[in-house]
């Protein structure tokens, strides 16, 4: 005859507002098997617990239903406090009696009783319940970093220099991401580069890192401890290992008039070119779409000017396989662009703002290099269109963000900032200009961010009006902003020599369906989703995937160097354990029934099922069985429904443990 | 047109907001706005701009507080409805008629009762002016339709109830 | 091919120089209009102003004839009226306005009937065939499409070409060999129906149209709208009149210009009976 103990709790007022738990607890006394019913204002409370392990050692309790809140919630705190007064903590079990019942329903009587049913419910169910034993993983002590800009660099050094082993990959050919190119940063205006580059320099010569530039993830396989990933290195033409940087192959390369990616467009750059003079590494990649070798088999002046024969046109693309234990991603951001129209993109527009028709309306990014010392301009500010230095300049915020009706809703966080900071590059610059600014707010939460914003406005004149600016025209070589300063309730049109649009962040593009391969949520932006907002901020819902950066929602420099050093302390977290632990909530297939039909097998999400031989003690083959990997079963239950033979199992959710809740019912 | 207006769009929407509509309704700028819809399609809140501008032009004629100054605006659109009503499409000439007479008892002005006349004959020569008026010629179904939806619009709340923040 | 066409008043009216200019137009290009019989206002901006009801009313009435008359597309050449048609038939498609506008207009209704603005049935014409039947390409002509306020607006309601950037019109002229040039006025408002009521705003507003144009170098304006073209081709004479400066700037419908491009002559089009006449 089992033991049961069955705990009540109050939740305070949140639960015995409206359940009658004193009615609940002495209900269940009555229940065959219960041996105590108790009611307790805070079951998750250090006297709560006291109680439940009392309660164990005193009753020899081998079962035990605490009735209170959701699982999410308190199931691990309960099944640890079983554990530590001696009874397996898969012996205990949850009702959960406030979200499911108090907090949805007003009547008491019938909140009562409908909390009584599903304290029974559960109560039938722990009469099944086996001890189980968490599985054991072995844990591979690597670490996947996706992404090489300063979120992606700060998680990847501070996990080399704990001492463990970090594969970091970046899609383009220099990691850097966009801090590389922003000129200064707020809230201080030291150059961005003096502080990224040695970083970037440490990550190059770290004895613990292993480097993929201009790589992208293909596909991610196995568990937290042990993924099994295959690493795309597309093909650069350029064998890294054998140049030596000296520049030869770039300075002779007649194909010079390609669009500088790291310069947004701004400047020019060779078929075969380094990003950026900085770049890490330091070495040549070539544009096989602008390569006249590549595209008409002509040329090939780079080849011969090679003396270190790095040069390969005959360079494909290479699959690499790592094998890690945990995976950070860091795949920061882009800006709206206000010129894409995909087809099934929910956001476009701003057409007004003349965005890719006017040269002189430019993006913020843009602006970075336009202020940047290793810029196009090499640090002077200069309209595009013809060269002239601009005497008024007008930043316009929030173009995208805060714009329901574009379809991005939300603040992107960082533009007040850098807007501020821009008026600031510019009135540093160019003395006698002037710079507007059109905002709908201006927010500045963090130290010393709105001391910086007043600064702007105070003693650099940067001139603010509160309210949108509705289009931008272009007459007689000059931009008319045509806006509202909607605190002297004034129309105004300013005639600007260039704008300067502080586009909404979005995800960088392609996270989706990376998200995808990792089995990460993402929100409708394409943000990726937190495991939780505030208590689990850089873990994700798919164990040993951490998210750091702008890559999980917008969010400027210092936030996202601290993100990322937690998600680096997550990841040493797990490295410190000698083993990993799986819930041990996993299917179980009865050989000696298992028909070998393998339906199971091609219903698993998870690949986790196998065939495997049936042998005589002679070591003859009689038949196939199914049989589950416990490394790779998630106990999602697929093939518990899904077997003809009922040969399949869930360990913590047996069919007789099931069965038994639906009958307590009748 | 912001620059001619007394109030401008965000200040009337403010007010309404602000329950002080009845301020809104007896602003010169409803009768300035031209229905362009350019505030409902740039609005980044996806307000319905223009469409407030009609609901605040419907209750300042029903509460009888149409701004005076604009009167000329909104009588021409209440001559153009009632001559809609009679024929079921309209005849331009019968409608500026109509209009021209109304707004000379208001402001007694011989040019303004003349201005446009001087273009009749230059019309005339184009083609462009018709003596004889279109009607459609089920014209009592047109006459029961704008009874109804008169009888549908009276009841409508006022704005006169919304509270004070004066 | 055959369409339902809604003139609506204007091109019934003093505008029938673009009914005349739609029509024979479309002919050219094999498209028969047949037109909706006992058709009446749309409301227009008198209907929406003031009473919100008749503003949904008169088009929903001129939605259920098509629907009773047959005719699956319907053409409002006038933008104010396929505004107000599409407008009506977007909010038929809620049940409870549906039955309560049915008894007002006093015959069955649905939202089922499609509202086509001129552009869009031209755009119904491949381009292969325009082409094909051009006889007079459009060389030296530099117009400045005008699109004004409700070809493109609202949005939500019209849903045609980009509100802000629309490049329609364009794309139809370039193919008739014109080269339209690039402005800031195409969807400015010329002061629309305040042309007897407020006549300063549209003089003034329509006075910025013209100087646009010319000053982005245009030799004409290109409009698909009755409205437009009498603030901007009527009143022209009113306008100089307070700016000597500004040049006579022809005003042309979009057919006029497709229809001499496929070889119709300026009486065939009506644009003999426009106010601004050059060379």
């Amino acid at each position: 005859m089992a033991r049961i103990g069955v705990f009540t709790c109050w939740c305070g007022e949140n639960i015995a507002r409206t359940v009658d738990v004193q009615h609940v607890a002495e209900a269940l006394a009555a229940e065959p098997g219960v041996v105590c019913s108790l009611a307790f204002k805070y079951m998750c409370s250090e006297p709560g617990q006291s109680l439940l392990s009392r309660k164990i050692a005193e009753e020899r309790l081998d079962g035990l239903v605490v009735a209170s809140c959701s699982p999410h919630m308190h199931l691990r705190t309960f099944r640890k406090a079983a554990e530590t007064a001696g009874l397996n903590p898969y012996l205990v079990e949850m009702a959960n009696i406030r979200e499911q019942c108090s907090w949805v329903h007003h009547d008491r009587k019938l909140a009562t009783d409908k909390a009584i049913e599903l304290v029974r419910m559960s109560v039938a169910k722990v009469r099944h319940n086996q001890p189980l034993n968490p599985i054991r993983v072995p844990i591979v002590r690597r670490a996947l970093v996706i992404g090489g800009g300063v979120a992606g660099i700060q998680a990847a050094l501070d996990i080399a220099d704990a001492g463990y082993r970090v594969v970091l990959v970046e899609r383009e050919p220099s990691i850097g991401g966009k801090m590389a190119g922003l000129s200064e940063t707020f809230p201080t205006l030291d150059c961005s580069q003096c502080i990224l580059t040695p970083r970037m320099v440490d990550v190059a010569q770290h004895p613990h890192i292993t480097l993929h530039t201009y790589s992208e993830v293909e596909s991610v396989e196995g568990y937290l401890g042990s993924f099994r990933v295959t690493v795309r290195k597309k093909a650069r033409y350029v064998d890294i290992d054998r140049c030596t940087g000296c520049g030869e192959c770039w300075t002779s390369c007649p194909s010079g008039k390609n669009a500088s990616e790291f310069d947004f467009g701004l400047g020019r750059r060779k078929a075969i070119y380094v990003p950026f003079p900085q770049a890490v590494p330091a070495r040549p990649v070539i544009d096989a779409k602008a390569c006249l070798k590549l595209t008409r088999n002509r040329c090939g002046v780079c080849l011969k000017k090679c003396q270190a024969g790095a040069i390969n046109f005959e360079d494909q693309d290479q699959m690499i396989e790592e094998e890690v234990g945990a995976i950070v991603v860091a795949t920061g951001y882009e800006l709206y662009d206000i010129k894409a129209r995909d087809a099934g993109s929910s956001v476009s527009g701003y057409g007004e703002y003349g965005y890719g028709r006017y040269a002189d309306v430019i993006d913020s990014l843009q602006f970075e290099r336009l202020a940047s010392a290793s810029g196009p301009t090499g640090g002077k500010i200069e309209r595009p269109s013809d060269g002239r230095e601009p005497k008024t300049v007008v930043f316009v915020s929030c173009v995208g963000s805060r714009d329901r009706a574009k379809g991005i809703p939300y603040c992107s966080k960082i533009c007040c900032m850098v807007n501020a900071k821009h008026t600031m590059l510019y009135r540093h610059k160019v003395h006698d200009g002037e710079a507007h600014v059109f905002y709908m707010d201006v927010r500045a939460g963090g130290k010393n961010y709105d001391e910086f914003v007043r600064r702007a406005i105070e003693q650099d004149g940067a001139r603010y009006h509160r309210g949108r600016v509705s289009e931008i025209l272009e007459q007689d070589g000059k931009l008319l902003v045509r806006g509202i300063d909607t605190l002297a309730a004034v129309p105004l049109t300013i005639a600007a020599d260039m704008v300067v649009l502080a586009n909404a962040m979005v995800p960088a593009r392609g996270v989706q369906q990376l998200a995808q391969k990792l089995n990460v949520g993402y929100d409708e932006h394409g943000f990726l989703s937190e495991s939780h907002p505030k208590l689990r901020p850089v873990e994700t819902n798919a164990a040993g995937v951490f998210v750091c950066g702008a890559c999980q929602g917008p969010k400027d420099i210092p936030e996202s160097v601290a993100q990322a050093s937690a998600a680096a302390g997550k990841v040493l977290v797990m490295f410190a354990r000698d083993h990993l632990t799986r819930e041990p909530e996993i299917a179980c297939i009865d050989q000696r029934s298992c028909s070998g039909c393998f339906t199971c097998l091609q219903a698993c999400p998870y690949q986790a099922i196998s065939r495997q031989e049936i042998t005589d003690r002679a070591g003859q083959v009689l038949r196939y069985a199914a049989q589950v990997n416990p490394g790779l079963c998630m106990g999602c239950g697929t093939c518990v429904a899904v077997c003809r033979s009922k040969s399949a199992d869930l360990a913590g959710f047996s069919e007789q443990q099931v069965y038994g809740m639906v009958e307590s019912l009748a | 047109m912001g620059h001619h207006m007394d109030l401008l769009p965000h200040q009337l929407i403010r007010l309404v907001q602000l329950g002080q509509g009845a301020r809104a309704i007896r602003a010169d700028a409803i009768w300035q706005c031209v229905s362009c819809q350019t505030c409902t399609s740039r609005c980044p809140q996806t307000v319905d701009c223009a469409a407030v501008m009609d609901a605040l032009r419907q209750m300042a004629v029903e509460n009888g507080v149409a701004a005076p100054a604009q009167k000329r605006t909104w009588t021409f659109q209440q001559a153009f409805l009632q001559n809609v009503r009679r024929n079921g499409r309209l005849s331009e000439l019968e409608l500026i008629g109509v209009f021209k007479t109304r707004s000379f008892a208001d402001d007694w002005s011989v040019p303004g009762l003349w201005k446009d006349s001087l273009l009749a004959p230059q019309l005339l020569r184009r083609g462009k002016l018709h003596l004889m008026s279109e009607k459609v010629r089920d014209r009592g179904v047109v006459r029961r339709i704008f009874q109804r939806c008169e009888e549908t619009t009276a009841g409508q709340p006022s704005l006169e109830s919304g509270g004070s923040h004066e | 091919m055959k369409i339902g066409y809604y003139p609506g008043c204007a091109l019934h009216g003093s505008s029938n120089d673009y009914e005349q200019s739609v029509r024979a137009c479309l002919q050219q290009l094999g498209i028969q209009l047949d037109e909706l019989d006992e058709w009446i206002c749309c409301g227009a901006t008198a209907a929406h102003m003031l009473n919100a009801r008749l503003a949904t009313a008169l088009p929903a009435r001129n939605l259920a004839l098509a629907r009773q008359q047959g005719h699956e597309q319907l053409l409002a050449p006038c933008p104010m009226c396929s505004m107000q048609l599409l407008k009506a038939n977007a909010e038929l498609h809620d049940r409870r306005v549906r039955c309560e506008m049915s008894e007002i207009v006093e015959l069955p209704l649905d939202a089922s009937v499609q509202v086509l603005n001129l552009i869009e049935v031209l755009q119904q014409v491949s381009c292969e065939e325009i082409r094909h039947k051009i006889a007079v390409p459009l060389e030296g002509w530099q117009p400045a499409c005008y699109y004004g306020c409700l070809l493109t607006r609202p949005p939500s309601i019209v849903r045609f070409d980009d509100p802000e950037h629309p490049q329609s019109m364009e794309t139809l002229l370039r193919i008739c060999g014109a080269e339209p040039v690039s402005w800031n006025s195409a969807t400015r408002c010329c002061g629309a129906g305040m042309t007897v009521a407020n006549e300063e705003t549209v003089l003034e507003l329509s006075h910025q149209i013209l100087a646009d144009a010319h000053a982005h170098g245009a030799n004409c304006i290109v409009v698909a709208c009755p409205m437009c073209h009498v603030n901007l081709d009527m009143k022209q004479g009113a306008i100089q009149r307070r700016d000597e400066s500004l040049p006579a700037m022809p005003v042309y419908y979009l057919t006029d210009l497709v229809g001499r491009a496929i070889g119709l002559d300026d009486r065939q089009l009506g644009i003999d009976r426009h106010f601004v006449t050059v060379g």
